[in-house]
């Protein structure tokens, strides 16, 4: 069969032309789309520097967003990494994946920069080049006004016009789409959105009979997945529901990182927050579990990340002020979790918390920096870790010290095991094991990555339920063993691309902190500092298993071996 | 490392036998860390170790089942190679099918192994992997005997309706039969409630969730429990097994002040439905499973339209005995048993017991567990005097 997103558009902004070229199908049988396609097609040109006109930004929708799956309608973004000079990849969620593929474009390469602030367009009838004049300094709200009738739209606000490194994305007005950076990427060519419009069934899946058993089986499973669609999960409260497991873990990220339980968490607990506001709910196309919410008169309600960094890692703890702050951060195009971090540090250096009347003012003042700002003291590879303690869970620990693009609390699914139970319980107080547990994890967040699944269905939906939905899709079977071996390659790949950019092991560390201050012990609860000789020898038992050498890069021999791509 | 390595593999094998799906001593666990353990020299460490490679895998374990789960699963994998289907809810929802591997061979293996969680390599025995701890190779092992006990028992039934039981599967029938452990009947004696306090409620709750698995009417990984004191949930949390509870229990609001159960099981809706529905303090799930087979044991299964769905979509109202039967299937769907339950549980003024089609059944206890575990064990009962009685068995040894 033909494979469903067959085509490859190159936009050259500075000629302001684009070209269309088939993929090439060796490239799509070893790298489908999605994650897998963008890093293959990055690391096949030249290297060069984040914001030089000949660097390159690839959308690639998911191999399988055409179809109609639950969860399934992410693109990825990749490029060159503006804080180290290595890989940066980034999950889009939704309807900018499912309408790119179903135009049929297996990705979008942008190359060159516009002379003006831009937006690229992109429908049945091709690509245009849209002026958006002074709306792109004037908020994300105004810039998706500006745009024409979309079925997706990736926007950038202020904070990236200003070059600020904290500046992240908006999806369709709903997703922030981070890390802090990733902005840069598209506005280092003038490019500050790209809108899609489809108009146009799907894909026809070679077998749609077995389609339909894929997708049945994936409702099955999201629907018995309490994290997803149970009474507490992020298909009712977002992942704010997070908020109240961290905390009763004792693993909540607070006042920078000096404590893990923040004494007014009872008070940030998602639900007291929905019963004021009663926000609809709002998702990717055909999300069973819809996990962002948005009230009567138009405000996002913060994500987990943001929802935890806005109050207990600043020491705050007004729901309606980090609403705002949120808010706030949505208009600049702020990645609301870095910005928080980095204010947290500025507090911590200052001898005391920040005060509520003046978290608006410090974020808007963020916004006014530009690049002139400093990175989080609180970060691996330049960016701000998540809203989870890593002393509290040392599988994600070693995850956010190794990922390729920084720290991802979903990248290795440890927050699976070691917090949520599935697919089963381990001990999260332990290294044992863990290194394979991220090596594993890793590879199959790269698989869902580069079909187009959703990060959090991770919890529901394994490799063996998409080796069926790609086998029907593409009327040839895949197993799941196969699946896990794209995921190999495609980090080992975004590693060989970190080499070459001069990143090695002290790369893969978590601040000193974690290995030398206690979290808030308690309520039979131990919170040690990480062991560094443990931590060690997890990270070198993770090297091995990726095949890199003590330094983390990938052994020659084993890039070779397992790269089909010209790297 | 390596001796922790062992070890771990060695805990596991023992822990197949003790859960009665081998023998003791049966099993094999081959686990990985920095070089490969296995729990006991074998003839199979070959093939282990070759599809822990070929995986990629933390752990794969090989489980010669214990009787009659042996004569069932010989049975069912000559019959229906390339792959077992069976009908129960939980295999559906988690395992998709059983394939029989026709080969004791590596690439069979790995090629079976590569689709599914779990397979059954005739004359050897169940294989299944871990990628991430040996856990999840136990609970599929355990999945696997679960379902071909029940589908091998339903089919029996419905062939035997049908007048297609051919002299194999009689022959297959009668050895189950023999090895079939002894009914439930004595229902030991459990804390009385009413619980006042979260520590002599929690310790209610382990006390229950063990005597349910040791009377055979759940396996330890699968079932849920719970108890409402003064509007909060106590309940299992998601994977938890039920003989081993401490620890593993969430405390939810039932007025929705707090996400504390996010990791609760995947019924809490379920659970707290039903507390809003009905007084009574204690809910008890398990899996007993001649109750499970008769639910699944309708007149019209050969001609309904549904047939393919009855789990989820029943029109009918239907019984065993006085126990309602009712569709639906696991966590919070549009056809999730949370919808149907509930109400079935709850109605003339509290059952004692209601069977979800092809899953398992809910009791409940107005104080304590004492009551739930009492109808739960005589649901099981009930249902297994019906199945032998609808075979015209009047024992059960044909």
């Amino acid at each position: 069969m033909e494979h469903p997103t067959a085509h490859i558009l190159f936009c050259d902004l500075s000629a302001g032309a684009c070209r269309r070229e088939p993929l090439d199908p060796e490239l799509a049988r070893q790298a489908p789309g999605g994650r897998a396609l963008a890093v293959a097609l990055l690391a096949a040109r030249p290297r060069a520097v984040w914001d030089a006109p000949d660097a390159a930004v690839v959308l690639a929708p998911g191999a399988l967003a055409g179809f109609d799956l639950p969860g399934v309608s992410f693109a990825a973004l990749a490029g060159t990494n503006p804080h180290t000079g290595g890989v940066l990849t980034v999950a889009v969620p939704g309807g900018l994946g499912r309408a790119l593929a179903r135009l049929h474009l297996a990705a979008v390469v942008v190359s060159g920069r516009a002379a003006a602030p831009t937006a690229l367009f992109l429908d049945v009838d091709g690509a245009r080049l849209l002026p958006l004049g002074a709306a792109a300094g004037q908020g994300t709200s105004a810039v998706m006004a500006s745009m024409p009738a979309h079925d997706g739209a990736l926007v950038a606000g202020p904070a990236a016009l200003a070059g600020s490194t904290l500046a992240g994305l908006w999806a369709d007005g709903l997703h922030p789409v981070g890390p802090g950076g990733a902005a840069l990427l598209l506005t280092a060519k003038n490019c500050f959105a790209v809108a899609v419009l489809a108009q146009g069934e799907g894909p026809v899946p070679a077998d749609p009979v077995a389609l339909a058993g894929a997708r049945a089986a994936m409702e099955r499973l999201v629907a018995a997945a309490p994290a997803l669609a149970g009474p507490c999960g992020f298909g009712r409260y977002g992942t704010a529901a997070l908020l109240d497991l961290t905390a009763g873990r004792r693993m909540l990220p607070t006042r920078h990182f000096r404590e893990t339980v923040f004494e007014a968490a009872g008070r940030l607990s998602a639900p007291g927050l929905f019963a004021r506001l009663s926000p609809r709910a709002a998702g990717c196309p055909g999300c069973p579990t819809p996990c962002r919410h948005v009230t009567a008169n138009g405000t996002v309600l913060p994500d987990g990340d943001a929802w935890s960094h806005l109050t207990a890692l600043l020491g705050l703890a007004d729901p309606d002020l980090t609403v705002a702050a949120y808010a706030a951060c949505r208009q600049a195009g702020l990645f609301a979790p870095g910005a928080a971090a980095l204010l947290a540090g500025r507090a911590e250096a200052a001898g005391r918390d920040l005060a509520p009347d003046a978290l608006l003012p410090a974020l808007a003042a963020l916004v006014a920096e530009g690049p002139s700002v400093s990175p989080s003291a609180m970060a691996v590879k330049g960016v701000a870790l998540p809203a989870f303690d890593p002393r509290g869970a040392y599988g994600l620990a070693l995850s956010l010290a190794v990922g390729t693009s920084g720290p991802d609390a979903w990248g290795g699914l440890c927050l699976g095991h070691e917090l949520l139970r599935k697919p089963v319980a381990t001990d999260r107080f332990s290294f044992a094991g863990k290194a394979r547990a991220v090596f594993l994890g890793e590879n199959a967040a790269a698989v869902a990555a580069s079909l187009g699944g959703c990060p959090l269905y991770g919890l529901a939906v394994g490799l063996e339920e998409w080796a069926l939905a790609l086998s029907a899709a593409r009327g040839e079977a895949v197993g799941a063993a196969e699946l896990a071996g794209l995921g190999k390659r495609t980090v080992l790949v975004e590693r060989t691309i970190n080499a070459r950019a001069g990143l090695g092991v002290a790369d893969d560390d978590l601040p000193a902190r974690f290995f030398a201050e206690p979290g808030s012990s308690g309520e039979g609860i131990v919170v040690a500092p990480l062991p560094r000789e443990e931590f060690l020898a997890a990270q070198a038992a993770y090297y091995r298993l990726r095949g890199l050498d003590a330094d983390g890069r990938p052994a020659a021999e084993a890039a070779a071996l397992e790269s089909p791509w010209p790297i | 490392m390596a001796d922790l390595t062992a070890a771990l593999a060695r805990r596991f094998a023992e822990k197949l036998a003790a859960a009665g799906l081998t023998d003791p001593g049966a099993a094999v666990a081959a686990c990985l860390d920095d070089r490969l353990a296995f729990s006991r020299p074998s003839p199979h460490e070959e093939l282990l170790a070759g599809l822990v490679d070929r995986l990629g895998v933390g752990c794969v374990l090989l489980a010669p089942p214990a009787q009659p789960h042996r004569t069932i699963l010989e049975f069912l994998a000559g019959r229906e190679a390339p792959a077992i289907r069976p009908r129960d809810c939980e295999t559906r929802t988690f395992f998709h099918d059983i394939p029989v591997i026709a080969e004791p061979t590596v690439e069979a293996a790995a090629a079976a192994l590569s689709r599914r969680k779990g397979a059954y390599l005739p004359g050897v025995g169940i294989l299944a992997h871990g990628a991430l701890s040996p856990e999840q190779a136990f609970v599929t092992v355990s999945s696997v005997a679960f379902a071909g006990f029940v589908k091998f028992f339903a089919d029996f039934l419905a062939a035997s309706r049908a007048g297609t039981v051919d002299a194999a599967y009689g022959a297959a029938f009668a050895a189950a039969c023999r090895n079939l452990p002894p009914p439930p009947t004595v229902v030991p004696h459990l804390a009385r409630g009413p619980f006042t306090d979260r520590d002599t409620m929690l310790a209610a709750m382990a006390q229950a969730g063990r005597a349910t698995v040791e009377l055979g009417l759940v396996d330890s990984v699968f079932g849920n429990i719970s108890y409402n004191l003064d509007g909060v949930l106590a309940i299992s949390q998601t994977g938890a097994a039920l003989d081993d509870l401490p620890g593993a229990m969430d405390l939810v609001p039932l007025d929705g002040s707090s996400c504390a159960g996010l990791t609760a099981s995947s019924e809490l809706a379920a659970h707290a439905a039903l507390a809003a529905l009905d007084g009574r303090q204690a809910i008890l799930h398990g899996h007993p499973r001649f109750a499970v087979i008769m639910s699944m044991d309708c007149e019209d299964l050969a001609t309904c339209p549904r047939r393919e769905r009855c789990h989820v979509d029943c029109a009918r109202e239907r019984y065993a005995g006085a126990t309602p039967i009712v569709p639906g299937e696991v966590g919070c769907g549009p056809r999730g048993l949370v919808h149907t339950m509930p109400p079935a549980l709850a109605a003339d003024g509290g059952r004692s017991g209601v069977i979800v089609c092809g899953h398992g059944v809910f009791t409940m206890g107005a104080h304590d567990f004492g009551d739930a575990l009492a109808a739960l064990c005589a649901i099981e009962t009930s249902c297994r005097a019906r199945y032998f009685a609808a075979l015209g068995i009047p024992t059960e040894t044909p």
